[in-house]
């Protein structure tokens, strides 16, 4: 087995980059609004499940990322609106936000998942896409995991160049850091927080697409990228969108290396354990301010 | 022996030196001031003492024994307790309670239901609140708050209180009260380490003045030294200057 | 003394005297209730057991638990592998060690942080227990699955409502204790109450792996009633979502929230689940957004301002009487 180390490892890369949009999503909606998006992979759940409604429409997965993707935005700006504003205005300090936040997101999150359920059931829905093989020294890798990770790592980077460079990206930065100064100097924080807000739901939307062209996704996949999203963050150092991408990258070899060489259930399981050590040791993560 | 001391304490944040390199000291039943424009490290220095964020380098000691590397709760409980700039009080909780929370947990030792509420009432009656006890903090005036957060500290037993900005936001009639609040709080033996911004306030109560600005202790000496050292005016003055263009 | 007067005076009498009646009466259903009301009431109750034990620690301190089925689970599990080696009453007690014991491990590495951790971490146990057990039984068993030996109802109520007696028991104690107060200063600022002298750390732990405890109990008694156990089974998000559900509904200032919340679940669950499978779980996730955006103190949070207006109706009541006598003066 272990001659196979070596495609494992570039495939967990490729894979990593995919997991690195998805952290970037969560990361900007928890940096920017303090909403730990627990809703997050339900989201690319139902990107997921509307790539294969459209593939059997004759649309393929990376236009369906072109539709999936601004509806996800349309959503999570609604929700943002509607929902985490008036939560928001209502609670008093910063901790109760967080924790009714999460409570509202996991009630989001049941809703969902249940509508996922009765639009698609609970079967795998296959509409994969570009998955010639491509070998290269001796390894098989697949089209598309590499069309993934060249989108995913050419989205961070817009969305790096985006934060840093933009004028928008700015404000967003400023409103992360502080939304009372932001908002004296002028920006328009409510505007910011679900225009964030909307652009993590952005990455998802793309993201599932993304993901359902090389495996079959289903209903049941949300809470799975969730833990994913969650666990890549933390690694990452949640606010960072490099922290994202590294983080990313390391559990992609993590879990391709658990998948090929132990056993396909013990994954989550070993990202526990990666987990917990990071909290005891450097909880802030790799990228993250300590 | 000084009752609370520091040797070198510095703090970093980042890069920037919030506290740079600061020697203090304060004699038991002194009421020692610290002074100095917006962002000069007060407020850090007393989160350094309760130990609210780690030292970067230095000693703070307290009756000689090392505070480097303890925590909060156990700060407290030996006997060194504070207020907030930001009242942290707990809102929803009855004022009783507030300061009972105080009473039951700031002692070393264990102490019984019965002498926690006593110890809980006499810390009110001392801020003149005793009518409010079953009202719940959050819907006190801000004076009143801070008299909140005043009787929990006391209901501690410290020997060593820290006063972190207790007249800001506060019309002048209620700094008088405050005053002659802190006045008697020494009265009964506790030393009184004072952040303040309202001058008059600091001139009025303290034996001694500390100033800092940029991290670094500048100056320090009697309220008269103070009021007449060049580069303490200098600092204010400039600062107003600023706030005038 | 008239009956008002008697009534203010003695109210914490007739209260317990009230529970205690009340306990007695449930455990007397059987008798003639019949099975299906003795086995929704034993729904109920572990409902109540998970809701309360949830409220106990996450309604307190502000640190949201999104993992309860983990340790109902666990319990669930430590009945299989202990089922034919202990005395019943032996397993629950163990089945809630064992939970104590692994809560303690979670809240160990976890409740030094900052809630948002605590959040995260147990956002995925419930499928990191699913996983890693499912692992073990076929590592260790070479099979999928346990079939566990159906006990009597009768039974298996009593003892759910014996542990939901303790349950109840034990919270209303802590929440009244110096440690109640401590939890309650957490939740309210926790920088200040580190600073009064509370070892916050601790207090966390120990109070998340108690709620945990009884969580674990519970499980241990439900196995025999589900019969037939698997990790998906056994952790299930369902016994996540629904105490949380039941406590933020029912409210959770008030020790009797979470208990009004979960009776008034079990039965609604019972009557929409079969005509909407799916969507009365879309239902409950809407009841759980609305709650916490517009009644945050739940149900009886509501109780206050309906005490005000109902004192407000009997005192012009009482007013409207007196005014008769003097209007001929």
């Amino acid at each position: 087995m272990i001659e196979r180390v070596p495609e494992l490892i570039i495939t967990g890369i490729l894979a990593g980059g995919l997991y690195g949009l998805l952290a970037m999503g969560l990361s900007l909606q928890y940096g920017v609004c303090r909403v730990l998006n627990i809703t997050h992979g339900e989201f690319v759940m139902l990107a997921a499940v509307l790539t294969y409604t459209l593939a059997t429409l004759g649309i393929n997965p990376l236009v369906a990322a072109a539709i999936a993707g601004p509806l996800m935005f349309a959503i999570g700006f609604l929700l943002h609106i509607t929902l985490f504003r008036t939560l928001k205005a209502r609670t008093p300090s910063p901790a109760v936000f967080e924790g009714s936040a999460l409570l509202v997101a996991f009630g989001i999150m049941y809703i969902m998942l249940h509508v996922g359920k009765i639009g698609w059931g609970g079967l795998r829905l296959p509409c994969y896409y570009l998955s010639e093989k491509v070998m290269f020294a001796g390894m098989t890798f697949f089209k598309n995991q590499i069309v993934a990770f060249a989108i995913s790592v050419a989205i961070g980077v817009a969305v790096y160049l985006f934060l840093t460079r933009s004028r928008l990206g700015r404000a967003i930065r400023a409103t992360a850091e502080d939304s009372a100064t932001a908002g004296l100097m002028g920006v328009n924080t409510e505007l910011i927080l679900a225009l964030a807000f909307g652009l993590g739901a952005l990455m998802a939307g793309i993201a599932g697409p993304l993901s359902a062209m090389i495996s079959a996704p289903s209903t049941a996949i949300g809470f799975q990228n969730t833990v994913i999203a969650l666990i890549v963050v933390t690694l990452g150092g949640l606010g960072s969108v490099p922290g994202s991408f590294i983080g990313g990258i390391i559990i992609g070899i993590v879990n391709l290396l658990v998948l090929g060489l132990w056993e396909p259930v013990l994954t989550v399981p070993v990202y526990y354990g990666i987990l917990m050590i990071l909290l005891l040791v450097r909880p802030t993560g790799i990228l993250g301010k300590k | 022996m000084p009752i609370l001391e520091g040797q070198d304490v510095t703090k970093y944040f980042g890069g920037l030196a919030a506290v740079s390199h600061v020697d203090f000291y304060i004699d038991q039943g002194e009421i020692l001031g610290l002074i100095g424009p917006n962002g000069a490290g007060k407020t850090t220095l007393f989160n350094l003492i309760s130990a609210a964020f780690p030292i970067s380098s230095g000693e703070i000691r307290f009756k000689g024994h090392k505070l480097n590397g303890l925590k909060p709760h156990q700060i407290c409980k030996m006997g060194v307790s504070r207020t907030f700039q930001e009242t942290k009080v707990f809102a929803n909780m009855p004022v009783l309670q507030n300061v009972l929370v105080g009473a039951f947990f700031g002692t070393p030792t264990r102490i019984s239901g019965e002498d926690a509420a006593r110890e809980a009432t006499q810390a009110l009656e001392f801020v003149e609140l005793s009518a409010m006890s079953a009202t719940p903090v959050k819907d006190l005036t801000l004076v009143n708050q801070k008299r909140v957060e005043v009787a929990r500290a006391l209901a501690t037993k410290p020997e060593v209180l820290l006063l972190d900005e207790l007249m800001a936001g506060l019309n002048s009639a209620e700094i008088s009260e405050a005053m002659e609040l802190v006045n008697r709080i020494r009265d009964t033996g506790i030393t009184i380490f004072v952040v303040e911004h309202v001058m008059k306030a600091i001139m009025g109560i303290c034996g001694r003045i500390m100033v800092l600005h940029h991290g670094e202790k500048i100056a320090e000496g009697t309220p008269q030294e103070i009021a007449t050292n060049k580069q303490v005016i200098e600092i204010y003055l400039g600062e107003e200057a600023h706030a005038g263009s | 003394m008239d009956i008002t007067g008697f009534i203010s005076t003695h109210k914490k009498l007739l209260l317990v005297v009230f529970l205690v009646l009340l306990v007695v009466f449930l455990a007397t259903v059987p008798l003639y209730g019949g099975i299906y009301n003795v086995r929704v009431l034993t729904a109920a109750l572990t409902m109540v057991i998970l809701a309360v034990s949830w409220a106990m620690f996450s309604g307190t301190t502000g640190y949201m638990s999104l993992a309860p089925a983990a340790f109902f689970g666990l319990g669930i599990y430590t009945m299989c592998v202990l089922e034919k080696q202990l005395p019943f009453l032996v397993i629950v007690v163990i089945g809630g060690l064992v939970a104590f014991a692994f809560a303690l491990l979670v809240g160990l590495v976890t409740l030094r942080l900052k809630g948002i951790y605590f959040a995260i971490f147990t956002f995925g146990l419930v499928v990191f227990m699913s996983e890693l057990i499912n692992y073990l039984e076929v590592a260790i068993r070479q099979a999928h699955g346990w079939h566990i030996t159906p006990l009597d109802n009768t039974m298996l109520f009593h003892t759910m409502l014996g542990l939901a007696v303790v349950t109840v028991l034990a919270i209303y104690f802590i929440r009244r204790s110096r440690y109640g107060l401590a939890m309650m200063s957490i939740g309210g600022n926790e920088e200040a109450a580190e600073h009064m002298g509370i070892h916050t750390t601790r207090v966390k732990v120990f109070t998340f792996a108690i709620s945990s405890m009884f969580m674990g109990a519970a499980g241990v008694i439900t196995a025999p009633i589900l019969i037939y156990i698997n990790s998906n089974i056994a952790f299930s998000f369902y016994y996540s979502f629904m105490p949380i559900l039941m406590a933020v509904f029912g409210g959770m200032g008030q020790l009797y929230g979470p208990i009004v919340g979960a009776v008034v679940f079990t039965y609604l669950e019972r009557l929409v689940r079969n005509q909407f499978p799916n969507y009365f779980m879309i239902g409950f996730g809407i009841i759980l957004v609305v709650v916490i955006m517009f009644l945050p103190n739940g149900i009886t949070g509501l109780v206050p301002m309906l005490q005000g207006k109902l004192s407000g109706v009997i005192a012009r009541l009482r007013k409207g009487g007196e005014a008769e006598p003097h209007a001929n003066t």
